[in-house]
């Protein structure tokens, strides 16, 4: 398998504070890697230097072999990463199907003269991406929303739509920020099921960033864990829970000495 | 949850020119029969609300689509009406009102442009403005670029008053050819309308209402934000440059304080009034302030009380802000 994402010695530092540090991953395509570790370990910021949210102070990132750092977030975007946000950004306001449609737009390649005078080229691109929508809609069993306003669905839905979403734009790595943040453990469930789904049918690359250690040992083939931005320990999932480094970063260490 | 009556057709080549044709022949009609009942002073008021229309629709593209507030649009407006206007300029006239002649490469001083050629240099150099201006200005958001685009709109009028061996200063010019009629405003008003309902329609637009909902998210997918507010800015100040000349051409007389704070006024709330997220929005609230505006003048002159326009207009738009915050045809409820 051709490495899809290969990271190598990326730091980030916010003033005098290092949020990353000296991180490196090599992903194959095709690929399911879990990233953990304890709030401010510095996950989120890891996705928002692949993403191009933020700049790194140092390393490189490799997308596909192409060096990204340096290039706007919609021009990472556009050469095929997709995520989602733990905080939501859906657009609120917007219908289910509209936040959908929006997410093909990397795709639409037609000139505005197509769409002023209704081209073939103008209409058969639209009906790739409204077909495209369809599918989704009907593969996260959202189609009965479709036209609701976005900011009013149950919160559960709005986090499928945002997974949704980013299916839409048929990203090649998909990076996902706690997926079930805010979900009881029925949710959690479903959405587990519903995320190997799709992992397996579009044969996703996925970094997935998580708390909750079941739904990620589930998912995940190889997880890396990260404490106060740096990278303690990476393997397998039941090498990650028996090691030690892990057990002391979550639950803090025995004290032996009483 | 609420639902949205928002119906997004899937876009077919019959789907785009039926509707565009049923209603493009149904405007026409219509404005043939007013031509034919109504007296000249009601076609005067109707002919103006069509230049309004122009203005308003365009300026909702940035303002209601885009969620960047602009307070320029006038200064685009005047631009585009001194262009036409300095290119359409009786020869005859130029020597006695005191106006250039044109630059040899413009036809030089016996050449008077034709109207439509002169319409839309007026729009094209509104447009590159804005592409000059847009470009440092869009990089703000909210009360910034909303003081931002006030500031051009000012430094236009000012430019105005002040180059006066091209503008004739405050004094203005007067005896601009009458070429803006009933028809040409409202074949205008047409393409606006439809050239508005395409961009929204394709990828463009939903650009544009994904900038207006998340910055953060357009950027993660895909969108430049840069290009696609440009692209707003850039085609609204097209059609306000079209708006302008057509103004120009038809009071036939312009000056720089015309193009100022009030009018600025007017074109901000029409959108607002009438319903900014809707196509025929502004259209709605150009329409119901101009017409108040005629109808309310000779009360305003009989009782003394000038100004009684503009309280009523406060007024409206301190309702329409408190009851249907999104405007007279706006369905959706503001999002929380």
């Amino acid at each position: 398998m051709p490495v899809l994402l290969k990271i190598e010695g990326l730091s980030k530092a916010f003033g005098g504070l290092w949020a990353v540090q000296d991180y490196s991953l090599e992903l194959p395509e095709g690929k399911v890697i879990g990233l953990i570790g304890p709030n401010g370990a510095g996950k989120t910021t890891t996705f928002n230097l692949i993403t191009g949210m933020l700049k790194p102070n140092s390393g490189s990132i490799k997308f596909n072999d192409v060096e990204i750092i340096g290039h706007r977030p919609d021009q990472i975007a556009s050469s095929g990463i997709a995520r989602t946000f733990q905080l939501l950004h859906l657009y609120g306001s917007l219908t289910v199907e509209m936040n959908l449609n929006i997410s093909y737009h990397v795709h639409l390649k037609y000139r505005f003269i197509d769409a002023l005078f209704g081209l073939p080229e103008f209409i058969k691109e639209e009906k790739r991406m409204n077909d495209l929508v369809d599918l989704m809609l009907e593969l996260f069993e959202l189609k009965k929303y479709r036209n609701i306003q976005a900011s009013t669905l149950p919160y559960g839905l709005q986090r499928k739509l945002d997974i949704a979403r980013c299916l839409v734009a048929q990203p090649k790595l998909l990076l996902l920020d706690e997926p079930c943040c805010g979900m009881n453990n029925v949710e959690v469930e479903k959405l587990s099921s519903l995320i190997k789904d799709i992992q397996s049918k579009f044969s996703l690359t996925m970094v997935i960033v998580e708390h909750r250690v079941p739904f990620i040992m589930g998912l995940a083939e190889y997880i890396q864990v990260l404490d106060h931005g740096i990278l303690i320990s990476e393997g397998p999932p039941d090498k990650i829970i028996n090691d030690p480094k892990v057990i002391e970063a979550y639950l803090g260490v025995e004290n032996n000495a009483t | 949850m609420i639902k949205v009556n928002y119906s997004n057709k899937p876009n077919t080549f019959s789907g785009i020119w039926i509707p565009f044709g049923v209603g493009l022949g149904f405007l026409f009609v219509v404005l043939g029969i007013f031509n034919l009942v109504l007296d000249n002073y009601i076609l005067h008021i109707i002919t103006v609300i069509g230049i309004y229309i122009i203005a308003a629709t365009s300026l909702n593209l940035t303002n209601g689509y885009t969620g960047l507030f602009s307070l320029g649009h006038t200064g685009f407006m005047l631009i585009g009406a001194y262009t036409s206007v300095l290119l359409t300029y009786k020869v005859s006239l130029r020597a006695a009102y005191n106006l250039p002649s044109l630059p040899t490469l413009l036809g030089g001083a016996n050449y008077q442009w034709p109207f439509l050629p002169a319409l839309l240099t007026g729009g094209v150099i509104a447009a590159i403005v804005a592409m000059i201006v847009g470009y440092p200005v869009l990089r703000l958001r909210g009360h910034y670029l909303a003081v931002a685009s006030l500031g051009f709109m000012i430094i236009v009028t000012t430019m105005a008053k002040g180059m006066k061996s091209f503008t004739r200063g405050a004094s203005g010019i007067q005896v601009i050819p009458h070429y803006s009629n009933l028809w040409n405003v409202y074949i205008w008003v047409a393409i606006t309308i439809f050239v508005l309902w395409r961009i929204l329609q394709s990828a463009p637009g939903r650009a544009m209402l994904a900038i207006r909902e998340s910055e953060v998210s357009a950027q993660s997918q895909g969108i430049n934000l840069m290009k696609y507010k440009l692209y707003a800015f850039v085609s609204g100040a097209f059609f306000a440059g079209i708006a302008g000349g057509l103004y120009a051409h038809f009071t036939r007389s312009i000056r720089p304080y015309e193009f100022s704070f009030s009018m600025t006024f007017f074109i901000v709330i029409m959108p607002i009034i009438g319903g900014s997220r809707n196509l025929f929005g502004p259209a709605l609230g150009a329409s119901l302030l101009i017409a108040m505006r005629y109808l309310l003048k000779p009360a305003e002159e009989a009782l003394g009380v000038y100004g009684l326009v503009e309280l009523i207009y406060a007024a409206l738009l301190v309702s329409v802000m408190l009851w249907r915050p999104g405007g007279i045809l706006g369905k959706e409820s503001r999002a929380k």
